[in-house]
């Protein structure tokens, strides 16, 4: 168990720096994971982002890269569901970086 | 002496709701929880065994299942938790058939 | 890559009992990643993950049957209902949510998943498969 302090106020997190509950997600806590990481959030980000919020909100579960590249290329275009794109916003692994900024768990089959 | 018989497992996974069945007399009661929920569904093959028994189902656990009420066999009552306190206190005892 | 082979899963548990439901789809998300043929099957108190309208909020567990519409997405299109299992249960393939596929190639266009089989048809089913898991 770890924390994450933004703005002011605590987020608990898991070992990993996965917050430990996706309800006490906000804007603030992403924007300071990302800072972390050296990443500034841009409005592509945000995208992405939102997106996987959405996704786990309708299927519980946070979609594995290469079910999030299809549809992410479904809702956003082609030039946007290929993992050169997502890659490059988030190097890290899209999947993975990207859940933690929406404050969901670890994809399931992440290793 | 009136007893309150909880059954919490399938009836088509495990043989409790058929031997608790078998075993009610009297004023006895049977309150279905959990995964045993699923013997009070009218069309089903276990409705059978709860024939001439008094029988309530837990209501939360019956929902988390996606089994609503219009399928239950008629006669069974349907209770919340603390219908579920009040059945434990109108009986003199309990047994749990894990 | 190797050859592809023919995983099936065979889903035997009712969903909030026990935690086989929840950790077979679990396996089966994860294996989907392996790129191969995959099939599932749901026989016995394995129907009742399927059913619509669960509503955990009374349990306090996890609602995990909105996952199952995800599958999918997953390229996991084949889902066989065993018929006698949903009928000895007292359910029909009314009671069920109504799982979708859709297709690429074609716009996208839904496909049902849910294949409603008689219990020989579901021997035929896993004769053909290479390998199976069952929860």
């Amino acid at each position: 168990m770890g924390s994450i302090e933004a703005n002011g106020k605590n987020y608990e997190t898991d070992e990993e720096g996965y917050l430990a509950d996706l309800n006490t997600w906000d804007k603030d806590v992403a924007e300071v994971m990302a800072k972390l990481d050296d990443c500034e959030l841009t409005d592509n980000h945000w995208e992405v982002i939102n997106f996987l919020r959405e996704y786990y909100e309708e299927y519980q579960i946070a979609p594995a890269v290469r079910v999030l590249t299809k549809a992410i290329g479904k809702k956003l275009g082609k030039d946007k569901g290929n993992s050169k794109y997502l890659y490059e916003l988030f190097p890290y692994g899209p999947a993975k970086q990207a859940c933690k900024y929406a404050g969901l768990p670890k994809p399931t089959g992440c290793v | 002496m009136a007893m309150l018989h909880l059954v919490n497992k399938s009836p088509y996974d495990a043989s409790s709701l058929e031997t608790a069945s078998s075993i009610m007399k009297g004023d006895d009661a049977m309150l279905l929880i959990e995964d045993g929920v699923y013997a009070a569904v009218r069309n089903g093959k276990a409705a059978a065994s709860l024939e001439g028994l008094k029988v309530s189902v837990l209501g939360p656990d019956l929902a988390a299942r996606g089994i609503g009420e219009d399928k239950l066999i008629d006669g069974v009552t349907v209770v919340d938790y603390a219908g579920f306190v009040d059945m434990v206190e109108a009986n003199d005892k309990v047994q749990s058939w894990l | 890559m190797s050859e592809i082979k023919k995983f099936m899963y065979v889903n035997r548990k009712a969903p909030y009992g026990t935690i086989y439901a929840w950790e077979a789809l679990e396996v089966i998300l994860i294996g989907a990643a392996f790129e191969q043929d995959v099939s599932l099957a749901f026989m016995d108190d394995g129907v009742y993950q399927l059913t619509k309208g669960q509503d955990t909020t009374g349990i306090g567990m996890k609602n995990f049957s909105p996952t199952y519409s995800a599958l999918g997405d997953y390229e996991i299109t084949k889902i066989y209902v065993d018929k006698e299992s949903l009928e000895e249960r007292g359910l029909s393939l009314d009671d069920l949510q109504h799982l979708v596929w859709e297709d690429e190639d074609e716009d996208w266009a839904e496909k049902d998943s849910i294949r409603l089989v008689s219990r020989t048809e579901l021997a035929d089913v896993l004769a053909e498969q290479d390998v199976l898991f069952n929860f």
